[in-house]
């Protein structure tokens, strides 16, 4: 069902856990399907992401897109962070099944929500940033079979 | 080939040899169309007799109550949408519950938008349907009761006697889904007053896509599928003459053992439903603890989501299935798990477990250390867990 990089990292997720005093913290979840992304970033003074952990309640796609989204924005500066999009994520890991498409925006937003969590404590602005939804099935529209 | 620790029976079984064996000469050799004239379809016509034979007297039924269809959805199907068809003129209200599999529940979704009305009866904690809830619910125009006999998901087995009494006593016909149950416990159609059953081979190591509904006599029941004289002209349509074979076959082995079965895989699943909870912390068991199907273990981890836990357990080459909201593909999770009040992120760690007689105590043993092993992994990645450790002050 899932592409052997979804596997890889699934089964050998990059970036488990949790930074003491984060510079930003981000939680997400999908109220629909019950899941929640947490994301850890630990950012230096010239703004690049020095570190960065998370952790995730949800299916195997979110678990693998949370891990590649880590290693996706480490090492890069915030604003560069923000081309991580779900859609750069599901390529990094050849795609993913139709009905796991909405797992990969919850890594996205995570991480929008963490970076928010630091550039508000900083004072700080990030372009394209908007003040992350904390669920992000708000809107969604039910489809009729 | 990897190694392979099936436990997930209630999804489908493995199909006997002795049954593929007593199949193969309707393929090659009887391959006549049992409605033709000539001899060389004699036998054809005299295996679907016998089959339908061994199937009658399983459920202490009459052979001409026994009517061939495609498997469980069908029979769910056939007998809630004919009976409302037959009766409409009686009432247009029907009654099942919150907990039935969908074959029944989009079949009564379907019924309402023509203009039936449906109540969904609750259910309690361990999911039995509400007797006092049935009682009220009934009305003049009550025309069908439609009950599981057995829930495929947590495997409590319903109250049928009580509910058939109940059905009987206010001229209700009653149907029941007994996919799950069906050679697994003893049934008797008249004891329990059933009037509709639904079975399918492929739940009692026969064959897949058939199955039978039985239909006491003098119920009023339409054809379902329009077309030759077959079934008693109630279901057209040439006859899988190997899949009945089998289905025949694999009702007489299981009939046959169904006690000495029932005894090994309680044991086996008592074994597993004990350690399990002993051994995982935050860990429940969904179902009636003892009011069970005899392969049924099913539970929640806390903290945890389903679909993570089969991938998983699947690399070891177990299989089993969760009710996880991941894993539904409508992300919704179980509406099993829902009624019976598991909240949504509970549901979300739920693994079913469903035993065979084949299953040993060593596969057992392995699972469950794979299950701790595999539990505590994914908790050491979920934020639910962190923060309850750090609410409930553990770190
Ligand atoms: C309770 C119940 N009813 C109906 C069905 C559907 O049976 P079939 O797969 O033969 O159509 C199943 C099988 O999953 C079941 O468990
Ligand atoms: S997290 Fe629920 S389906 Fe992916």
């Amino acid at each position: 069902m899932y592409t052997e990089k979804v596997m890889d990292h699934f089964e050998h997720p990059r970036n488990v856990g949790e930074i003491e005093n984060p510079s930003g913290m981000g939680t997400v979840g999908n109220a629909k399907c019950g899941d929640i992304m947490r994301i850890y970033l630990d950012i230096d003074e010239n703004q690049i992401i020095r570190d960065v952990k998370f952790k995730t309640f949800g299916c195997g796609a979110a678990v693998a897109t949370s891990s590649m989204a880590t290693t996706m924005v480490k090492g890069k500066s915030v604003q560069e962070a923000m081309e991580v999009t779900n859609k750069a994520v599901m390529e990094a890991l050849d795609g993913l099944p139709p009905v796991k498409v909405h797992c990969s925006l919850l890594a996205e937003e995570a991480i929008h929500a963490a970076l928010w969590d630091y550039a508000q404590k900083n004072g700080i602005e990030i372009k394209g940033l908007q003040k992350p939804k904390t669920d992000i099935s708000e809107g969604e529209e039910e489809e009729e079979y | 080939m990897k190694q392979l620790i099936y436990l997930d029976n209630a999804a489908t079984t493995k199909t006997r040899p002795e049954v593929v064996q007593a199949m193969l000469p309707y393929f090659t050799e009887y391959y006549g169309n049992p409605s033709s004239v000539y001899d060389f379809s004699a036998p054809c016509k005299k295996a679907i007799a016998d089959a339908r034979e061994t199937i009658a007297k399983s459920i202490g039924a009459k052979t001409n109550e026994i009517y061939f269809t495609v498997g469980g959805t069908e029979s769910d199907n056939w007998a809630i949408k004919a009976t409302a068809d037959a009766y409409k003129d009686k009432g247009k209200h029907i009654i099942t519950s919150k907990i039935e599999h969908h074959a029944v529940l989009h079949t009564c979704e379907y019924l309402e938008k023509q203009g039936y009305e449906v109540t969904y009866l609750d259910v309690d904690e361990f999911g039995v349907v509400k007797l006092d809830e049935l009682k009220k619910a009934i009305r003049p125009d009550t025309i069908l009761i439609s009950i599981m006999f057995a829930n495929n998901e947590i495997g409590t087995i319903e109250p049928i006697r009580e509910i058939g009494e109940i059905a009987k006593e206010h001229g209700i016909l009653f149907h029941t889904d007994a996919v799950q149950a069906y050679a697994h416990v003893p049934i008797n159609v008249d004891e329990l007053h059933i009037d509709m059953l639904s079975a399918s081979g492929h739940k009692l190591n026969g064959p897949k896509g058939v199955g039978f509904l039985y239909i006491r006599s003098g119920v009023k029941i339409r054809s379902f599928m329009h077309g030759g004289a077959q079934e008693r002209k109630r279901r057209g349509g040439t006859e899988n003459v190997p899949g009945i074979v089998g289905l025949g076959k694999a009702v007489e082995l299981a009939m046959a053992d169904m006690d000495e079965r029932a005894a090994k895989e309680t044991e086996l699943r008592d074994y597993l439903i004990g350690r399990v909870l002993a051994e995982v912390p935050y860990a429940r068991l969904n179902g009636h603890p003892a009011n069970r199907l005899s392969n049924n273990a099913n539970f929640a981890f806390q903290f945890i989501e389903g679909e993570s836990m089969l991938i998983m357990l699947d690399s070891d080459g177990i299989c089993g299935s969760s009710g996880s909201a991941c894993t539904s593909g409508s992300l919704d999770p179980s509406h099993v798990l829902l009624a019976i009040g598991l909240p949504h992120e509970i549901a979300h760690g739920s693994l079913r477990l469903t035993l065979s007689e084949e299953n040993t105590k060593e596969q057992i043993d392995f699972v469950v250390e794979r299950i701790k092993a595999i539990v505590q992994r994914l908790r050491n990645m979920s934020p639910l867990y962190e923060d309850f450790m750090r609410k409930s002050g553990k770190r």
